[in-house]
């Protein structure tokens, strides 16, 4: 399969053309889609315009973006002007947006030729695609798997080689959790890299929009395009994208690596032992390897778990049949409200947002949702300390590799247990990415996380760079 | 931190949510909200009298645009999205029972 | 005050106010869709308006500046601030929460001083957005209740919108019209809202207790729909004689909120506190905070116009009039004190400048189109009796259709003539003279026989004499 960074040199320089590219990924989607359901939506019609539009520009001689003739994924909680939008949600269902999302407008000026609408759990409130209103979506590398999640659509489709790379979002492991189990890399940016605007919020102080490809560089060379300030996400950091691509052969030489001495148990041996095969490889490279306490860090899913249904559960008010969405007809207004919610929202979703509800509600929010503020204090002080020590840590990205559908749908807890190790960097703010790294005792991918401090992208990078090259 | 989770506050809960949960459903989030709730307890073993809560990731202020106009939605595009419409407004059932 | 009297055994009224005060943006205050009124319904829409997934507030800039005018010209204190979000379900609510400020608003601690050196505080005065709007249709004539759907126009939706809160510190139905009147100036002479209560763009809040002095403060009823300052002073006393009535008889004051029918001059319990919704405030993750830098606010203080209070001041100094009067509320509402400063510089009569322009110019906005030296030439015409008063009104009407011009040329045309008191006298012992029987009953008390005097003057002087001067000219032949 081409990596994005070839299909970008191929199609500007013509020796590739837009339109055979897309065919390629279509005939794949056409090949297994129907086993693997990564899409809610192919979007073939649409991306074969783009694609002879950008094939023409490079006949007529005309100066073409920066990812021509890319075949993109997205996942579907990006709004796209026109195209069904529906988080994998029934009270979506049906919805067309009026606007495209900052991200899909950049994309489309770069000369991405977008695909289709990812599947994922609703509302991105899952770690295996099981939570999505459609049915879930398959491992590609073994269909009897979950993809991870929630972007598990994103992570799939580029596993199986339907687009050469893909957009996910991250709000607790979201990208990282489902790259490391289909075995790509995907990116979590620094909070306020990567525009919201138009991203369906889950929960906002945490959202971050980043990529999925097969490679270090083709994840760099995206990036790179969908960073920088937008003036319509007010959280959005007034800088210009960071350089990444140039920093890919930099290697390690000198870098001190953080390996943190107090990871919450209940980490597979055999993802741990990859862990320590990773640490070994950046030694190898010139890197030191420094010890790092994050005390906090056992903390976290507590944190995670009261802030994120929290601000969900006021992000998901506005899903009320009035505007857009489905509604469920009722005598009154009250009874259309609760009727159009209960049947557009599935249980994860109900859940999240009656616990959030619970938190923020008179009596309880300083116990729950106050307490937990503080929390995520000190789990970003934890790591203030611990980055004037390092430049990156590394953790496993996921307990376990890929597990089999079904093994965790009874148990909400053991479900969250998933994002034990990607939930911290969402609380801090920080850039973290899965790198594949190995597999493990069942021969599925093992994804080794690096994390960064704010604006830290340059080292991750270089040490994801790294650890592929090792790998 | 408070008590177990009764029914009768997740009964509430709901309400404040919009979302009707039958005897049975409220029976089982009662129950799965409470193990979660208990599993949470962890932190109470922390003294954060001195944190200041963290609300934000990224320390930004004074955001603001100028203020200049840009052009309106396309009306009909956006009625046609809604469930029901009429006269160029949204339609919604009268409102009775609870107020707000 | 007069009003306190409807309160019987010594109970004393006491109110506070909220204010909600449209700004006047062009935009709204997190999009760029046009704040505007009376457009067609959903033509000022966008995905922010609407609350459409993924779309994200930003905050308007010129919103905060004129939400700081205000609280400059209340004496606030203006400080770095942050947004929540109010969350209920409504459908005129688009994201089903309200952002607006809560523990940190952006100025606090401010005053208002009413006529008799009367101080109100000024609690705050945040930002915060408006709701859309809901027409009820069907069931009994556009009440929510009883109504069998509702339509949703969202153009208001987002509108910008400030929020002033006074001190619970009125305690006359008197002073909460005056504080109403003279924040509505204010608000008009900062630029920060058009403030028309009729169209909405000024909304009142009322919290009303009764207490007895001494005693702890009753417990309070907010009255919502209180739509014009006659209204204002209305419900009040309505809704004091209403908790004075039920805790004489026995009852007590549930805490709720009534609703203020204009046309019955009654409240109506709307909701009590019980179903009181749980708002959940939390800090809205979307905005950042809002830390005015003091050079920003030290600007706006700075170009900060006279407040009326002053400009009233400045006026009735000049013009010889009350402070607290009519003529100077209107004329300095109306921004045409400079302009009657221009008439007096141009040698008018001070008083009758004022009063002319009060009586004159309710249409003419802040700059007038007749010249100054016009109207200054006029008064003078008037004080030295050249004209009389009524013919003077004449001359003025005269004035404005013809937008200026040379008022005597204007008299002589009319056939204004001036009579001084001299020729008056003359004629008057004339008509004395030719109506002997008319004077001695005039002179033995018969108010009658005035008639026929003053008919005879008029018609010698072919209607030039005034009535009114003539009339005195034999009241004071009569007295001697």
């Amino acid at each position: 399969m081409q990596k994005l960074v070839e299909i970008v040199a191929g199609v500007t320089d013509g020796s590739l053309t837009a339109t055979a590219v897309l065919e390629e990924h279509l005939g794949r989607i056409q090949a297994r889609e129907s086993e693997i359901h990564a899409f809610n939506l192919v979007t073939a019609d649409q991306a074969r315009e783009t694609a002879t539009k950008i094939d023409a520009d490079v006949k007529a001689g005309k100066k073409v973006g920066a990812l021509a003739g890319v075949p993109i994924a997205l996942k579907d909680n990006m709004c796209t002007r026109g195209i069904e939008t529906t988080c994998s949600s029934k009270i979506l269902q049906g919805w067309k947006p009026p606007y495209d999302a900052t991200v899909v407008t950049k994309l489309r000026q770069a000369g991405a030729v977008v695909v289709g609408k990812t599947n994922l759990d609703e509302f991105a409130m899952g770690s295996s695609t099981e939570n999505s209103a459609f049915g879930p979506t398959k491992n590609p590398l073994d269909i009897s798997r979950v993809p991870g999640g929630s972007s598990g659509g994103s992570a799939a489709a580029v596993s199986a080689g339907f687009a050469a790379a893909s957009l996910g979002s991250d709000t607790g492991g979201s990208i990282r959790q489902p790259a490391a189990l289909c075995g790509v890399v995907g990116v979590k940016p620094t909070y306020g890299t990567v525009s919201r605007y138009g991203l369906v919020a889950f929960a906002s102080s945490l959202d971050q929009i980043g990529p999925f490809t097969s490679d270090v560089r083709d994840a760099a060379t995206l990036l790179e395009v969908i960073s920088g300030h937008d003036p319509m996400d007010s959280t959005s950091i007034p800088q210009a994208a960071t350089s990444l691509v140039s920093v890919l052969e930099h290697g390690v030489k000198g870098m001190r690596i953080g390996r943190v001495t107090d990871l919450p148990e209940g980490c597979e041996p055999d993802v741990l032992a990859r862990l320590e095969a990773a640490f070994d490889a950046l030694r190898k490279a010139g890197a030191t390897i420094v010890d790092v306490k994050l005390p906090s860090l056992q903390y976290c899913l507590t944190a995670y778990y009261l802030i994120a249904p929290a601000e969900a559960s006021s992000n998901l008010a506005r899903y009320d049949g009035v505007r857009y969405g489905n509604r469920v007809e009722a005598a009154d207004l009250n009874a259309m409200y609760a009727a159009t919610r209960e049947a557009g929202f599935g249980e994860e979703v109900k859940r999240r947002i009656m616990l959030g509800t619970y938190a923020l509600s008179a009596g309880y929010f300083d116990a729950y949702y106050g307490k937990a503020l503080k929390v995520r204090r000190l789990i970003s002080d934890d790591f203030a300390r611990a980055y004037k020590d390092v430049d990156t840590i590394l953790t496993p990205t996921s307990p376990s590799t890929a597990f089999k559908f079904g093994s965790k749908t009874d148990n909400p807890l053991a479900m969250y247990l998933c994002d034990v190790f990607t939930i911290p960097t969402n609380l801090a703010g920080h850039p973290a990415m899965s790198v594949p790294f190995g597999v493990g005792a069942d021969s599925m991918p093992v994804g080794i996380q690096v994390l960064a401090t704010t604006m830290g992208e340059q080292a991750m990078f270089k040490v994801a760079a790294e650890l592929e090259r090792a790998s | 931190m408070p008590e177990q989770i009764s029914k009768e506050t997740v009964v509430k809960v709901s309400r404040l949510a919009r979302l009707s949960l039958s005897p049975d459903q409220a029976e089982k989030m009662t129950s799965q909200l409470a193990g979660m709730l208990e599993h949470f307890r962890d932190i109470d073993a922390l003294d954060l009298s001195a944190v200041e809560p963290m609300t934000q990731p990224y320390p930004l202020k004074n955001v603001m645009r100028e203020d200049v106009e840009m052009t309106s939605l396309d009306r009909q595009e956006v009625l046609d999205q809604a469930p029901a419409a009429e006269s160029g407004r949204f339609r919604v059932p009268p409102t009775i029972g609870f107020d707000v | 005050m007069s009003d306190n009297a409807v309160l019987p055994n010594g109970w004393q009224l006491v109110v506070g106010l909220e204010v909600h005060v449209e700004l006047a943006t062009k935009t709204k205050m997190f999009s760029a869709s046009a704040n505007r009124f009376g457009d067609e319904p959903n033509t000022n829409i966008d995905p922010v308006t609407l609350g459409l997934p993924g779309a994200l507030p930003v905050l308007n800039k010129h919103a905060v500046e004129l939400a700081m005018r205000i609280g400059l010209a209340l004496n606030c204190k203006v400080q770095p601030c942050t947004f929540h979000r109010k969350n209920y379900f409504y459908p005129d609510l688009p994201k089903a929460y309200q952002i607006t400020q809560y523990d940190h608003p952006l100025n606090i601690d401010g005053f208002l001083m009413l006529p008799g050196e009367v101080r109100i505080g000024i609690e705050r005065a945040h930002l915060e957005e408006d709701t859309g709007k809901s027409t009820h249709f069907g069931g009994t004539s556009g009440r929510i209740h009883g109504s069998d759907y509702s339509l949703i126009d969202f153009n208001r939706a987002g509108v910008p919108l400030v929020e002033i809160v006074s001190r619970p510190d009125i305690r006359t139905s008197e002073q909460a019209r005056q504080y109403v009147a003279e924040l509505r100036a204010i608000l008009l002479v900062v630029g920060a809202s058009d403030a028309k209560m009729e169209e909405g763009s000024m909304r009142c809040d009322v919290n009303v207790s009764v207490h007895k002095p001494g005693t702890p403060f009753g417990t309070r009823c907010e009255i919502k729909n209180v739509n014009s300052i006659r209204s204002v002073g209305r419900a009040i006393d309505y809704e004091a004689r209403r908790q004075v009535d039920l805790i004489e008889g026995g009852g007590t004051v549930r805490q709720e909120t009534r609703h203020w029918d204009d046309a019955s001059g009654r409240t109506e319990t709307l909701r009590t506190k019980e179903d009181a919704d749980d708002y959940r405030y939390f800090l809205e993750p979307d905005l950042v905070p809002l830390v005015p830098e003091q050079s920003w606010v030290d600007q706006v203080r700075a170009a900060l116009p006279v407040l009326p209070a002053a400009r009233r001041n400045e006026l009735a100094e000049l013009c010889g009039i009350d402070k607290d009067g009519e003529s100077a509320f209107v004329v300095v509402e109306r921004g045409q004190d400079d302009y009657v400063r221009q008439v007096v510089g141009n040698g008018g009569d001070p008083r009758r400048s004022v009063i002319y322009v009060q009586q004159a110019f309710a249409d003419q906005g802040a700059a007038p189109k007749v010249p100054a030296k016009d109207l200054a030439a006029l008064t003078i015409l008037e004080r030295d009796a050249k004209v009389t008063s009524t013919q003077a009104k004449t001359l003025l009407t005269d004035l404005i259709e013809a937008g200026g011009g040379d008022v005597v040329a204007m008299a002589a045309k009319r056939g204004f003539e001036a009579l001084d008191t001299g020729a008056l006298e003359a004629m008057v012992d004339a008509a004395i003279a030719a109506e002997p029987g008319a004077w001695q009953k005039y002179c033995d008390g018969e108010e009658k026989a005035l008639g026929a005097l003053v008919g005879a003057i008029m018609k010698s002087s072919k209607g030039k004499a005034d009535g009114k001067a003539v009339t005195t000219i034999l009241q004071s032949k009569r007295k001697k």
